[in-house]
């Protein structure tokens, strides 16, 4: 159980000094950064297009291998597209619709955590309740559900895995802005005659937000592990993108016959980011907000 | 007791209630239901129909009414593709998908809890970073992706267990392993942070001052009591596993309820995907349920306590 | 005293050390205390002053952090610290017991009245299931609990707080020990069975023959329940003697401001802070008296050098330069 410890004053906002660098986790942070420098970049750097190949050329393995070459430094696909091209891509992709999506879940999730908890009463049951019947179903069956109906596009998956994700915002945030209600700082900008979106605004979102960016870290490897689940299944980014999970449903196709590298190097990017964004998570989680650490 | 009971019933029934709200607002909110409803190439005539039987010329509360009733009489339309009843074809799929359940979550359990103890008992030492590996490694690793892997192993290099199908105990290894893992590493997760809770008890402290030998203060003492939520978590897990298991049956071709819900999205077979979510969410709901109402029978203090 | 003590401490230090051993506490600081069979000694202090360290160092039940860095403990004459752990295992619950500080959440709530207070017995004595059943109808009996024999079958949730708390105190005393060590046994319970549990533990004390440790904060209670007293701050036995010389003419000056802020029997919740100033950190203690700060009579040499226990009279002493006799000062 999460100790609330009383303080009277506000507190303040959770600075990064030395101290709490010491066991800063500096190689999933590079490579987050690496990751999010190829996504950036990729016209730049990628060989080739990532979504033209020609079928003279399918199925080259990486350079290293017997029949692999310095010209498809990882092998091409079953297409003859360039994989190192289709990774650097899929990149971007994984990239853009994770921090989006996790940007749209937390917006929401926050919004309605603080206004449950500031406000209480009905408002605080109705969007507990949901949120609650919300988490209860599987968020990948959800995703699926929704994205069967409005079709698969980028913009959609981001708005879907904004939709089915907020909630877990949502119940954290609650909890926190409950015990900060009762801090003194609240009230004394209740006495003050603050307006309850001011107050709300002003000082129990700074106060929340240390948690919120925890959150959003650790969302992120679920909502790319999502993510490349519906594109694994065909109702993710339609193709011929070059997102990780869809190159995951086409290395399928030369699985069998032992094209290895079009299975394993796309998991192995999904993997490397996920991880990455797991272990920053946690470290921020011990490091920012202690009243997290049994999350 | 009973107001206890009555309230989690009443709970139930009202995440019933939004949760059919959800889907069928969903449904409506984005265009023509007929047209998810209908099957690609269908006449006006067939539109119509559809129309008439879903009660879109009436108002929405009706529509809602019409939608929930149909649900609880059983009714969960036609398969497009099979021609058959969407009830059917998940009864006939349930037994596949519960094996494959029943036998990931026993991996699970058989790795995460006793790993879970040794971690908390040997808090920082080896073991307990081993296991934190193997959990970061198994709630990271995207399940299907894993199966892939497997394949590769052991079919495609090795040839010791079969890629895809149903039958034999050797089908079930892989999709076993592939979705058990991310079980296994949340059971862990959990049976090491409850133990931990429990050794720092005053019964814990207690059974020390008796003084028990070491062995039966953890075994006896802090297991029974740090297992409830592990056990409470487990229970709710089997059925979230039939539920989450379309990524890994989809790899495996294992034929369940997953593999349903893949086949009604590749076939554009709408009334199977919105049966698989129905259910699977009245499932989960019901068996929150069941859980509240078995853990109060079996722990004294929630009894007494609301 | 004749006759060797049942319990003699010398000079026990217990540090807590920081997990890079950047710090330090002196939980418990160079304490000597002797206890005879038999005699109920208090142990008096403010939270925090090291009272439970120096319990749960008698039964090396140390949490991972906290180490005994010197010092002896001879219990019937056998150093407790030679002790492999196994042996030291069958001290605990059979020679040496302890009540813990909140009662109430003791008991394991999975496991039955009998199975629990049973337990001691078939472990130390190796009695079967049916016998050590027997054997806990028969110390309920002795706690005053009524029909014991349904009692046993009974979970913990279905008790009193008055009654787990003598369920505690019959699993105390199941093995028949020497000495029963009652760290704060009543803070959690109301008055009237705060009395009622006090008088069973005396009566206890007196038809087994226990040596009993009383560890509170409620120095009302030491004078109704011990025969001699130890007061402690800051890790250090400040003054230790017979209650009576120690409640009559008190040599240092925090006992003197301890018996000034006497709280009666009746608040329970009064935690001797009464007294101006805070505890010291008991990582950077000063390098004289550590109550130097707080103290009304502090003189210069106070606060540089620490005094050492000034022998007052037959078993009285107190760590105070102004007990010291005048040739030394």
């Amino acid at each position: 159980m999460s100790t609330i410890t009383p303080t009277i004053a506000a507190p303040a906002p959770v600075s990064l000094t030395w101290r709490r660098l010491k066991d800063f986790p500096l190689i999933p942070t590079l490579i987050l950064l690496l990751i999010a420098f190829v996504a950036i970049f990729a016209d730049v750097l990628a060989p080739y297009d990532p979504q033209i190949g020609s079928l003279a050329r399918r199925f080259r393995p990486p350079f290293w291998q017997e029949g692999g070459s310095m010209e498809y430094l990882l092998g091409t696909d079953h297409v003859g597209r360039d994989v190192l091209s289709r990774l650097m891509y899929g990149a971007r992709v994984s990239m853009i619709v994770g921090l989006a999506a996790v940007l749209v879940a937390g917006a929401l999730g926050t919004f309605l955590g603080i206004v449950a908890g500031f406000l209480g009463g009905w408002v605080d049951q109705v969007i507990m309740r949901l949120t609650d019947t919300w988490l209860a179903l599987p968020a990948l069956t959800f995703a699926i559900f929704l994205a069967a109906i409005v079709g698969p596009s980028e913009l959609n998956i981001i708005i879907i895995l904004g939709g089915v994700y907020w909630t877990r915002y949502a119940r954290v945030i609650r909890g926190e802005v409950l015990s900060l209600k009762e801090r003194e700082f609240v009230n004394l900008a209740v006495v003050a005659g603050c307006s309850r979106a001011k107050i709300m605004w002003r000082h129990i979102l700074p106060n929340v937000i240390n948690s919120a960016i925890v959150l959003a870290t650790l969302m992120l490897g679920v909502v790319i592990v999502t993510e490349a689940a519906l594109s694994f299944l065909g109702v993710g980014v339609p193709p011929p993108k070059p997102a990780w999970g869809l190159m995951l449903a086409d290395g399928k196709k030369g699985l069998m016959v032992g094209y290895w590298w079009l299975t394993v190097l796309p998991g192995v990017c999904i993997m490397l980011m996920v991880l990455s964004a797991n272990l920053l998570g946690d470290w921020l989680r011990v490091k920012l907000d202690p009243q997290l650490r049994q999350l | 007791m009973k107001q206890y009971i009555a309230r989690r019933v009443g709970y139930s029934l009202l995440s019933l209630f939004l949760l059919s709200l959800t889907i069928f607002l969903f449904i409506r909110l984005t265009g023509d239901p007929a047209a998810l409803l209908v099957e690609p190439g269908a006449s006006a005539q067939d539109i119509e129909n559809i129309h008439r039987r879903l009660g879109l010329d009436r108002p929405l509360w009706e529509q809602y009414w019409l939608f929930v009733a149909s649900f609880v009489q059983g009714d969960l339309g036609l398969s497009f593709y099979y021609r058959t009843p969407v009830l059917d074809l998940y009864l006939q799929r349930l037994p596949n998908s519960l094996l494959l359940a029943a036998v990931a979550m026993a991996f699970s359990l058989l790795i995460g809890i006793p790993s879970g103890i040794l971690a908390a008992v040997r808090v920082g030492r080896m073991w307990d970073s081993a296991g934190k590996m193997f959990a970061l490694l198994g709630l990271s690793l995207p399940s299907f992706w894993v199966g892939l892997v497997l394949i590769l192993v052991f079919t495609v290099w090795l040839g010791w267990l079969p890629s895809s199908g149903a039958g034999t105990a050797a089908h079930v290894v892989m999709p076993a392993f592939a979705l058990g893992w991310y079980f296994a590493a949340a059971h862990m997760r959990l049976t090491r942070s409850s133990m931990l809770e429990v050794l720092g008890s005053e019964y814990v402290k207690l059974a020390r001052l008796k003084g028990l030998p070491e062995a039966l203060v953890i075994g006896k003492h802090a297991f029974k009591n740090a297992l409830i939520p592990v056990i409470t978590l487990a229970g709710i897990n089997l059925v979230v596993m039939i539920n989450v298991a379309v990524v890994v049956e989809t790899v495996f071709a294992w034929p369940g309820i997953g593999r349903l819900l893949y086949e009604g999205i590749s076939f554009r077979d709408f009334p199977v995907v919105q049966g698989v979510v129905v259910i699977g969410g009245a499932m989960i709901v019901l068996v929150n349920l069941a859980v509240d109402i078995v853990y109060a029978l079996i722990d004294p203090r929630i009894r007494l306590a609301r | 005293m004749s006759a060797a003590p049942l319990l003699s401490l010398q000079n026990l230090s217990t540090h807590y050390v920081s997990q890079h051993g950047s710090r330090v506490v002196r939980a418990v600081d160079d304490v000597t205390l002797d206890l005879h069979a038999g005699e109920s000694l208090g142990i008096v202090g403010e939270s925090g002053s090291g009272k439970t360290t120096l319990a749960l160092a008698i039964l090396r039940l140390l949490p991972p952090a906290a180490r005994i860095v010197s010092g002896r403990m001879l219990f019937e004459g056998e150093d407790l610290l030679a002790k492999p752990d196994g042996d030291m295992r069958r001290v605990r619950g059979k020679r040496i017991a302890m009540v813990l500080q909140d009662p109430m959440a003791s008991l394991n709530p999975l496991f039955s009245i009998g199975d629990q207070v049973g337990e001691p017995i078939r472990v130390h004595e190796g009695a079967g299931r049916a016998s050590a059943w027997q054997r806990a109808i028969g110390l309920l009996k002795s706690v005053r609990i009524a029909s014991p024999e349904t009692r046993v079958r009974q979970y913990p949730h279905e008790m009193s707080g008055g009654m787990r708390q003598r369920i505690v105190g019959a699993i105390g005393i199941s093995c028949g020990p020497r000495l029963l060590i009652a760290d704060e046994p009543t803070t959690s319970l109301d008055l009237t069975i705060q009395a009622q549990y006090l008088e069973l533990l005396r009566d206890l004390q007196r038809q087994r023959g226990l040596a009993l440790i009383f560890i509170t904060h409620n120095l009302g209670i030491v004078a109704k329940m011990c025969d001699r007293l130890a007061v402690m701050y800051a890790g250090r036995v400040v003054e230790q003697g017979p209650v009576a010389q120690l409640f009559n003419a008190p040599a240092h000056p925090y006992t003197r401001a301890l018996l000034g802020s006497l709280p009666r029997m009746s608040d329970n919740r009064e935690r001797l802070t009464a007294i101006e100033g805070q505890p010291p950190d008991l990582s950077s203690l000063p390098p004289g008296c550590a109550f130097a700060p707080r103290c009304p009579m502090a003189a210069p040499r106070c606060a540089t050098q620490a005094p050492p226990a000034f022998v007052l009279g037959e078993d009285h002493s107190a760590r105070c330069w102004l007990a010291a006799p005048v040739a030394a000062a």
